[in-house]
């Protein structure tokens, strides 16, 4: 069996497009083009190992859930939650995304070259060496890490067009950094503003470098540009709204 | 969840209803298939100054009787006849005879309203539909027509041929039914003379807006969201004459804190909107699209629990549940974008 193979999704739906990349991979595949996508959900859902799959078009929502190693490159914007509940590997979108990406994100890395809808990294978390990496290179929008649990959350916003509402609303682990200034009206209760440290730039330079790699940016830039870090307030942000205690 | 699409031309030029068919088949997976519908406009010129009443007769019923009766008391029915509708095997199985009749109604019969016809038209639709066995009006507007029945959409689409359809401005919806039994006046779009609705979503609030919609008269008899958002669209719209961004941001408000922030003419204006109609405001996760012959409008809720992807392509505006589906229809699209929560996307068809 070939190393690479080309697979047309043409008026394909997701069940059978799923079942070729699995038996390619299967068969020893470490490179699959996907041609032609046009809204397909779940492509590479629960997929392991340590491919390269490249979808061309612009496919439907939770695209990687579940996945556990591979690399998807996505050529063209993605649908809703890529990334959902992924366990390794990583999700690069040469585009925009929809609402809730990385929704329940609990590894790997996602790098989206423009925007975000509402609710990115949502209830994100993290578990002994299992972190997950969000890093946007536009802007995010309101409800940013909703109930963020963990793992690093980065937005670039290269074009300086965010405006995002409540960010961090119930956030009670990991951290959101955003480039340049947040406004104190924009934070959601639960969350609060910290300097980003010598330690925490030396921790996000080889993130934002390895980002800038696959977008073909100048990472210096970035890396030495003004963040806002964003974190929880407590561990338990509702303890009273919920509890009696 | 559920799909919808909307599509429009600012010029008027005409789409056949194949594209917007492939469009919502494209979102099949947002629907469970029993229940999708289209609405389009410009589809009657023959008839463009009547009234096309697309009514959904039981056959266990002697409905038609009562309604011929009805409307040759309010007016007069230019012309009357089956839908035309291809058996297909996958219906949900119905004894429901789609119908239309195409009337004018007798606007001295409203004396004192600023908008005769439509007043005639709205009671006769609420009379219908709450008194008449067997009787259901899903669409009533000039040169307008829903066609809706309980399956997936290709299959409504061949029961009703919808291609061999022509409108500027197409709204379709796939329906992930989820609270309402399957019938086949279900599913959206609904519509009241100028506006048609589709939705994806649920309106929690429901119980007060349709409190509140009914104290002005109009009787909710479906209880889906579109009906209710329907009638509160042409109350604030038409009988209130609020310019539909104010419309919508009655029924989709800022928040408090939010107003709160705004200069204080906005925020005074917004403090005047919301009081005055609190009662329409409506909560809950949805996208909302709205139509009458002149605009296409979408919108989401507040919080935006619901997704909402426009595109524009030379003349053709598109609002969609994905970016898929319009992708579908239109490969080439110039501009894909998401707007923000509350935030009306409003289309108007070049005068």
């Amino acid at each position: 069996m070939a190393k690479s193979l080309t697979i047309d999704a043409k008026d394909m739906h997701y069940t059978p497009l799923n079942q070729q990349i699995r038996e390619a991979l299967a068969n020893g595949a470490r490179e699959v083009t996907v041609n032609g996508v046009l809204g397909q959900r779940f492509i590479g859902s629960g997929l392991q190992g340590d491919a390269t799959i490249t979808i061309n078009g612009v496919p439907g929502g939770d695209l990687a859930m579940f996945m556990s190693g591979p690399t998807i490159i996505v050529h063209g914007n993605a649908d809703h939650a890529p990334g959902n509940t992924m366990d390794s590997g990583k999700v690069v979108i040469h585009g925009s995304a929809g609402d809730a990406v990385a929704h329940s994100m609990r590894g790997g890395t996602i790098f989206v070259r423009d925007n975000i809808g509402y609710r990115g990294g949502i209830h994100m978390k993290q578990y002994e060496e299992k972190r997950p990496i969000l890093v946007v290179g536009g802007a995010a929008r309101t409800f940013l890490g909703e109930y963020m649990a963990g793992g690093l959350l980065i937005v670039l916003d290269l074009n300086e067009t965010m405006d995002a509402r409540g960010i961090g609303s119930g956030i009670h682990g990991g951290e959101i950094i955003i480039r340049g200034d947040v406004d104190d009206a924009s934070l959601a209760s639960g969350a609060k503003k910290v300097p980003l440290t010598d330690e925490d730039r030396a921790r996000i330079a080889p993130v934002i470098r390895e980002f800038a790699g696959e977008f073909g940016l100048d990472p210096e830039p970035l890396i030495n540009a003004d963040y806002t870090r964003i974190v929880p307030a407590s561990a338990r942000p509702f303890a009273g709204k919920y509890t009696w205690e | 969840m559920c799909g919808i699409f909307g599509v429009m031309d600012r010029r008027r030029q005409m789409m056949d209803g194949s594209g917007i068919r492939q469009a919502l088949s494209m979102m099949n997976e947002r629907g469970s298939g029993e229940g999708a519908g289209y609405v389009a406009y410009g589809i009657y010129p023959e008839y463009q100054d009547c009234y096309a009443l697309h009514v959904f007769f039981d056959n266990a019923h002697d409905g038609r009787a009562v309604v011929d009766a009805m409307l040759e008391a309010w007016g007069t029915i230019e012309h009357d006849e089956a839908i035309p509708t291809y058996d297909q095997p996958n219906l949900r199985a119905t004894c429901t005879t789609p119908w239309r009749y195409f009337f004018v109604p007798d606007p001295s019969l409203a004396p004192g309203s600023a908008s005769p016809e439509r007043d005639v038209i709205t009671n006769l639709v609420m009379q219908i539909n709450t008194g008449v066995p067997g009787a259901q009006v899903v669409s009533s507007g000039m040169n307008v027509g829903v066609f809706k029945a309980s399956g997936w959409p290709e299959d409504v689409a061949n029961f009703y041929r919808i291609e061999d359809y022509e409108g500027y401005l197409w709204l379709a919806h796939n329906r992930y039914t989820t609270n309402n039994p399957g019938r086949w006046e279900q599913p959206d779009p609904f519509n009241l003379h100028d506006w048609s609705v589709v939705e994806n979503g649920k309106v929690t609030s429901y119980g007060t807006n349709r409190r509140y919609i009914e104290s002005f008269g109009y009787t909710c008899s479906l209880e889906t969201d579109s009906e209710l958002i329907t009638y509160v669209i042409d109350l604030l719209v038409r009988r209130h004459g609020l310019d539909i961004d104010l419309a919508i941001r009655a029924i989709a408000p800022p928040y408090w804190k939010d107003i709160d922030m705004m200069p204080e003419a906005e925020a005074d204006l917004n403090r005047a909107l919301r009081l005055a109609y609190g009662s329409a405001a409506m909560n809950g996760p949805y996208t909302v699209l709205a139509a009458n012959p002149d605009m296409m409008v979408g919108f989401t809720d507040r919080g935006k629990l619901r997704p909402m992807v426009v595109g524009e392509c030379g003349d053709r505006l598109y609002i969609a549940s994905e970016e898929a589906a319009i992708r579908a229809m239109e490969p080439g699209v110039e501009s894909i974008t998401m707007p923000a929560a509350g935030e009306p996307v409003i289309g108007r068809v070049a005068p």
